[in-house]
Order: C-alpha cells, then structure tokens, then sequence
C-alpha cells in the first residue's frame, strides 16, 4: 500500500507529486492521458506573483483577487495564494522554467485583465506548456512511477474515510484498484461539458469531481464557469489575455472599440456576447503592436490565427468569440486541500477552495495549481503518517467497478451518446452559458435528467477489450450527466447575478447570496444549498 | 470526399463530408462518433500544443488537430513505436529516453539569467512531446536503443541553460546511442510543427561534447582501420 496516490497530472499533480517525493513518502501518479497531454499545456498568458514590492504589494494582489471574486472568495485561502506566489515561481524557476526575463535579467512581467499592476510572470505565450514540462522533467529525474491512460472510475469509501481509488487501465481494458494512505484529487475541470463552445480539451470532463460527488464529498459554487473573452471564432481556440494585456483592442464591425478590453473577464465576455446577439461581428486587433513585438510575446498566438484563421494578426483583424474556459466551482476544499471525507484532497481546477470565488483573475490559475498542489502534498504527508491500518483488497467499490465495466458491454446502445453529447455542449452554451434565465436552466435541466433515464439505453459499439476509447468517452459522458445535473440545479437555485453567473431574470447582485452554493448526494439525492463563506473576508 | 485510415494492417475507406477548414481530428471524431465506433486515436487540445494527435499523413508526420483533411488522404500510425490499436502508438520509450538521457536540471548554478540567455533555449523548451521526429527518424531502424531526437534536443536545451551547473553529467549521457549514432538526415526537422531544430541541435551537442573530450566514435573506428599490418619506419 502506498501513502500518497495523485489521481491527474498536469502541473497540480506533478507539483503535488513532487513534493511528495521530496519527502521520502511513497507515491503514484494515475493518469487518463499522458502528463504533456494535460490541460495545464494551454496556459499560455502568465503566472501571478508579486516580485517586487516596491511597485506593486501582496495587498493589492489580494484586493485583485477578491474583487474579481465578487466578494465570495475566501480570504484565507487567497491570502495563502498570494504570499506563496513568489515563492511559487522562484521554485519553478529553480527547477529549470524558463521564464522570460526583462532588460534588467529579472522575470518579466505582464499586465492582465482586472489587475492593478504587471504581475503576471510567463513564458512568451507558452508559459503553461513550459511549466508543465519542466514539472515532468523533474519528476522523471525523481523516478516517480506514472499509471498513463488509467481512467479514475470511482473512489473507494470505508468508513467516511477514502481508502484508494478504481481504475480502467484503457490499454488492457482490466479494472484495477488503489489503496493509499492519502488521495490527492488533481484531476482538472469541467469546461468540457460546453463541447464545441469552450477553449478546453477534449479530456476536461470532471471526472474527478463527480467521482468525488458519488463518494459523498461536497461540491462547491459549480454554477460558475468563466468565458473567455477571445477564442478563435468557430473554432474555440484560445487567444491569451496576454494579447490584450500587450495593448491589443476589441473591434466591433465599424472598426469602434466598445469595452474596457482590461476589465475582468465576465465583463468583457459578455460585452462581446451582446455585441454579437445583435448581429455584429467582433474582432481582436493587434495590429499597431507590430511584428516584432507580436513574435516576441505572442508567437504561438500568432501561429495559431494563422493556422486556423488564416489571419496574418500583424496585418488583419482577428475573429473571435467568447468560449467556455475554466471551471471556479468544484469540490469543496478547506485552504489546505481537505475535502469533507477523511484522507481525500483536492487542488488544481477539480477543487474550489475559494480563491476564484464567481470570477477568476487572469493569471492566477497556474499560480493556484503550484501554491496549492504544495499544499495538498503537506497535507498527504501529515495525513499519511497519521495511518496505521493497513487496508484489505478487493474492496466493493472494486467488485462493483469490475462487474459495471462488464455490464456496459451489454448496455442496448439504441440512443447514441456521442450525438447526445454534442447537442449538451449546445445547450449548455446558449442556456447556461454568459446570460441565464430559470425558464431556460429548467429546460436543460430536465434533458439533462431524461439523459440520465435513458443512461443504460446507451452505450458502447466498440467492444474489444483493449484501448477501447468508446468506453472511456462513454464513462466520461456519464461523470458529465452527473455534473451537468449540479452545474444546472445550482444555477436555478442562485437567483442573482454575481462574476460569471449572470441572470437576467436577477440582473443584480443581492447580499443575501453572498454566500457559497453546496452540492452533495443525501442518500442518492442532489441537493444544493447555501452556506456563509468560511473566512471572515475582513481584510 | 474519401480517405484511407491504416487500421490493422489494412487500410480501411471511409466518406465523409469536408470543407477547407475541417481538420484531420475532427474528421476521425466525426468517423468515431457518426460511423465506426471502433475507430481509435487520441485527441486532445485541439490547439496543437498538448502533442497528443500525432499521426503520418500521406506518409508525413503531423498533428491532426492542426492539418485540414484533403481528399484521398491516407492517414496511418506513428512509425517506431509498438502501435497499440489503430492510431495510437506506445509512448512509454518516453520516459525512458528522457531519463536516460538526463534531460533535466541537475545541479542548480544560481548565475543570473538575462533575457538573451533565455531566448538561447526558447525554441527548444517549446516542444510539445508530440513524437513526429521520433516517427521520422530512420535510426531506429537499426538502432531501437537511439536516444531520438527530442531527447536530445531536450538534453541541449538544458546543457545550454546558464542555470545548470553540470554539463557533463548530461554529456556523458548522450555518448552511446546519442548524438554520433544520428546521420544527420533532417528528417526530424522537416516534420516538427514547432519549428524546432533537432538536427541543428544534435551538431550543436557533437560540438559540446567535443569540448568534453569526446570525438565521433565512428571515426575513432576509422583511423584503427587504416592499420596495415606492416611498420612503414622499421625496415
């Protein structure tokens, strides 16, 4: 039996697994991709830390931060992500980031939106992609064992406390079980469900969050799920904040700004989205910014216009639209990664510890997956030298798993998922997606539910046993059923509006719902409540 | 129009309805989803950086998510790698490769880094794991144990970061089955769609380990062969 088990490597995992490592403690890291396929690959704007505190100040780090949570983050979990964040990024640079660095030699700095200062320290436009790789450098020089392409199904439950995880290992097809002393959640978000409207991977579907929901944990403010202000139009391929942090504008067809291009992003997504419900087109234009600067800070962004636009970005404007981007909600975590069941943590996107609150700042979800993916390894660690029992295989939860995989070899397979999956993507987008009503949650809501009764009516037309990719998306499509339900449930149930979740039916923000929206499953059933912010928030 | 899946040994038809802008990833969704559940292949960003669709297009490593899909195109595995089911190949010589050849911080100097420094291993530390070079490169052919060319351009990217206080450790690594096993095609450049360089980084890494006192062994193999069996200075 191991003591740690990271289920999820981008760079919160690895972080995690990493520090894990350093301790002596033994570790495993189960993943459904391979660590460079991780989402964390597609950050490309930059990593928040204050630096230097002559110009800016760790205070105003936090006021950014809380602001743009629209008053429900939780302090004590920001003021940890703002204090460690220095320290975050000269960790990474030790280990071999290759952080851009300014004329003096120190790391370079950008502005982003809902910032008071330059602070976001990156890589030209591939800062995640680097910090992810650099993660995977240091821990194939730590020898830590990886599990690739080993899809979590469930988490394994005995006594309120979680034990290990199932998997299906998607080359051979078995179902294994886990045990460990700690798990740590790092499995990333739920942006997924808006299919063809969102900036994210194919993989980012909530597996781990709506295994931990069936577990008995709870989920946190799953209502809030920020838009991206500039994806390429139709494809939904990101173009950073960076962009716009350089000095690029937003058009609309006359040629004529119409937003603040530096306010937070729910501001500027919806602005566009409005724009566009009117007919007119928008565009990002970078052009006075010119080719040198363009290739020196925006190279990918660049390429990417290019290769699926068509569009030279020093010459041309750039089509764009809003996309569904990054998840605020997830599992409820305390600031240091405890969840409600004994022995399970979460960081990175899957958790809601409350630093993003309604509204994520630009530039601070790397910095969350590093700060917090140290802690979640701090915890693991206290919390596995507290284990003395040595647990018994072949659990039920891993008898249960093993007979469900077979059974969905059986399943009629009359509706067919993937159809299915595509129109939830749709609905999702025009209905809960940048403007909301209850009529229109409602309706989704009960197709979403019809979906969940036809489940077994479902299923799979591939059945081999190996590398059966049919199987993996059709679990995934059933962790999405299971979250979509609590995305939709928690949207009608906040009749307001407040950072990405926004109400016309409640166009204003109302003190009454400052508060955190709370999922779990009593007994099989959903149910969603309210409860006051953990921390105080007096600053 | 109609394209050409390499599937089982076989290439297998399929139609399907394509503009100028459908790629060749969202085809094979299109197939997997809408025809033949069966169809296997990975998939991810959709943005070309998480390195994951990688597949040979009429012959010619690319990622799938980034290339619009032409009539009559035949799409097949990587090369080199054990392929697992239809498109998608072992990636476990990875972390094999990698390690082996310690591409990694070792030893931190704690020099300054100034912005030219930086830029010296920007192109390198773009790479996205993707494997094309790995599928093009015609060494594994006789050599299964080569390093390949991402691992080495990954070894140079960090021989040439000022932060790393030990060079050698990574040059020494790279002796056997690294830098002189390779013939220079430029295959691996030809294919990388990060416009990274391995060719060009792999003489770069000669030149290094030529500082470290290391010569091409094939050579060395040379001169012992110009042994004629006769002493030209002892009549």
């Amino acid at each position: 039996m191991i003591d740690v088990l990271v289920v999820g490597s981008g760079a919160a995992g690895l972080t995690c697994a990493l520090n894990v490592k350093n301790s002596g403690k033994s570790i495993k890291i189960l993943s459904k991709t391979y660590p460079t396929h991780s989402q964390t690959t597609q950050a490309q704007g930059g990593m928040n830390a204050v630096i230097d505190e002559e110009i800016d100040t760790i205070d105003h780090h936090i006021e950014d931060t809380l602001k743009s949570s629209h008053e429900i983050g939780e302090l004590d979990s920001i003021r940890r992500l703002c204090t460690q964040a220095k320290q975050c990024v000269e960790w990474l640079d030790n280990i071999g980031v290759p952080f851009s660095r300014d004329e003096q030699g120190g790391i370079a700095q950008r502005k982003l939106g809902g910032a008071k200062y330059a602070r976001a320290c990156y890589s030209s436009d591939y800062t995640g992609l680097k910090i992810l790789h650099t993660l995977y450098d240091n821990c194939l020089k730590e020898d830590i064992e990886f599990l690739n392409e080993h899809m979590m199904l469930n988490i394994i439950v005995e006594n309120k406390k979680a034990i290990g995880v199932t998997a299906l290992n998607i080359v051979t097809g078995e179902v294994i079980e886990i045990l460990a002393k700690s798990i740590v959640l790092a499995t990333g978000g739920y942006a997924g469900i808006y299919n063809n409207f969102t900036t994210n991977s194919y993989a980012s579907t909530g597996d781990g969050i709506a295994a931990a929901l069936r577990a008995g944990a709870k989920l946190k403010n799953m209502e809030f799920v920020q838009f991206h202000p500039t994806a390429l139009k139709d494809s939904n391929i990101l173009i950073s904040e960076s962009a716009r942090g350089e000095g690029g504008y937003l058009v609309d067809s006359n040629g004529e700004r119409f937003v603040d291009e530096l306010k937070p992003r729910d501001e500027v997504a919806r602005a566009i989205y409005e724009k566009m419900q009117s007919g007119e087109d928008v565009f990002l234009d970078v052009r006075h910014l010119g080719l040198e600067k363009i290739q020196e800070l925006m190279p990918q962004e660049r390429e990417l216009a290019m290769q699926f636009c068509g569009v030279k970005m020093e010459e041309e404007l750039i089509p764009i639209n809003p996309a569904a981007h990054y998840s605020m909600g997830g599992i409820q975590t305390d600031k240091d990664c405890g969840t409600n069941l004994r022995s399970l943590y979460a960081c990175g996107e899957c958790a809601d510890n409350g630093v993003h609150g309604a509204n994520r700042l630009g530039g601070n979800s790397l910095l969350e997956l590093i700060v917090f993916g140290k802690a979640a390894a701090k915890s693991a660690i206290a919390n596995a030298d507290m284990i003395n029992d040595i647990y018994k295989p072949n659990t039920k939860q891993f008898l249960n798993d093993t007979n469900f995989i077979k059974a969905v070899y059986h399943f009629t397979n009359q509706i067919d998922f993937y159809e299915k999956k595509e129109f939830m993507g749709k609905i999702f987008y025009k209905n809960i997606g940048l403007f909301r009503t209850d009529l229109n949650i409602k309706a989704v809501l009960s197709q979403i539910r019809q979906w969940q009764k036809e489940f077994t009516f479902m299923g799979i037309g591939d059945k081999s046993k190996e590398y059966n990719r049919n199987l993996a998306d059709f679990i995934e499509f059933g962790n999405m059923l299971e979250l979509s339900e609590v995305i939709a449930v928690s949207a009608i149930s906040r009749c307001e509006s407040r950072g990405a979740h926004f109400r016309l039916d409640h166009p204003f923000e109302v003190e009454s719902y400052r508060k955190n929206t709370i999922a779990w499953k009593e007994d099989g059933t959903l149910v969603v409540d309210f409860y006051e912010l953990e921390s105080s928030n007096e600053n | 129009m109609k394209i050409e899946i390499l599937r089982d040994d076989k290439f297998v038809s399929y139609e399907l309805q394509a503009d100028n802008k459908t790629t060749i990833q969202s085809s094979l969704i299109n197939i997997k989803s809408k025809q033949d559940n069966t169809l296997t292949f990975r998939c991810g960003c959709k943005s070309g950086v998480c390195g994951s669709c990688a597949v040979r297009v009429n012959g010619i490593e690319k990622l799938a998510c980034k290339t619009i899909i032409q009539d009559g195109d035949k799409i097949e595995p990587l090369k080199n790698s054990k392929v697992i089911r239809d498109l998608v190949t072992e990636l476990e010589n990875e972390g094999r490769t990698l390690k082996a050849s310690k591409a990694f911080l070792k030893e931190l100097s704690g020099k300054s880094i100034s912005k030219e420094d930086e830029k010296i291993i920007d192109i390198q530390s773009n790479c996205i794991l993707c494997h094309s070079c790995y599928s093009s490169c015609p060494i594994f052919e006789v050599n299964e144990n080569f390093l390949g060319p991402f691992a080495l351009t990954r070894v140079l990217r960090y021989v040439n970061d000022k932060k790393e206080n030990n060079i050698k450790d990574k040059i020494d690594a790279i002796q056997t089955n690294g830098v002189w096993d390779c013939t220079l095609c430029g295959n691996c450049t030809m294919v990388c769609p990060e416009h990274i360089d391995p060719k060009t980084d792999i003489m770069n890494l000669r030149n290094k380990s030529a500082q470290f006192g290391y010569s091409d062994p094939n050579m060395a193999a040379f001169d012992s062969g110009m042994d004629f069996g006769f002493n030209p200075n002892s009549f």
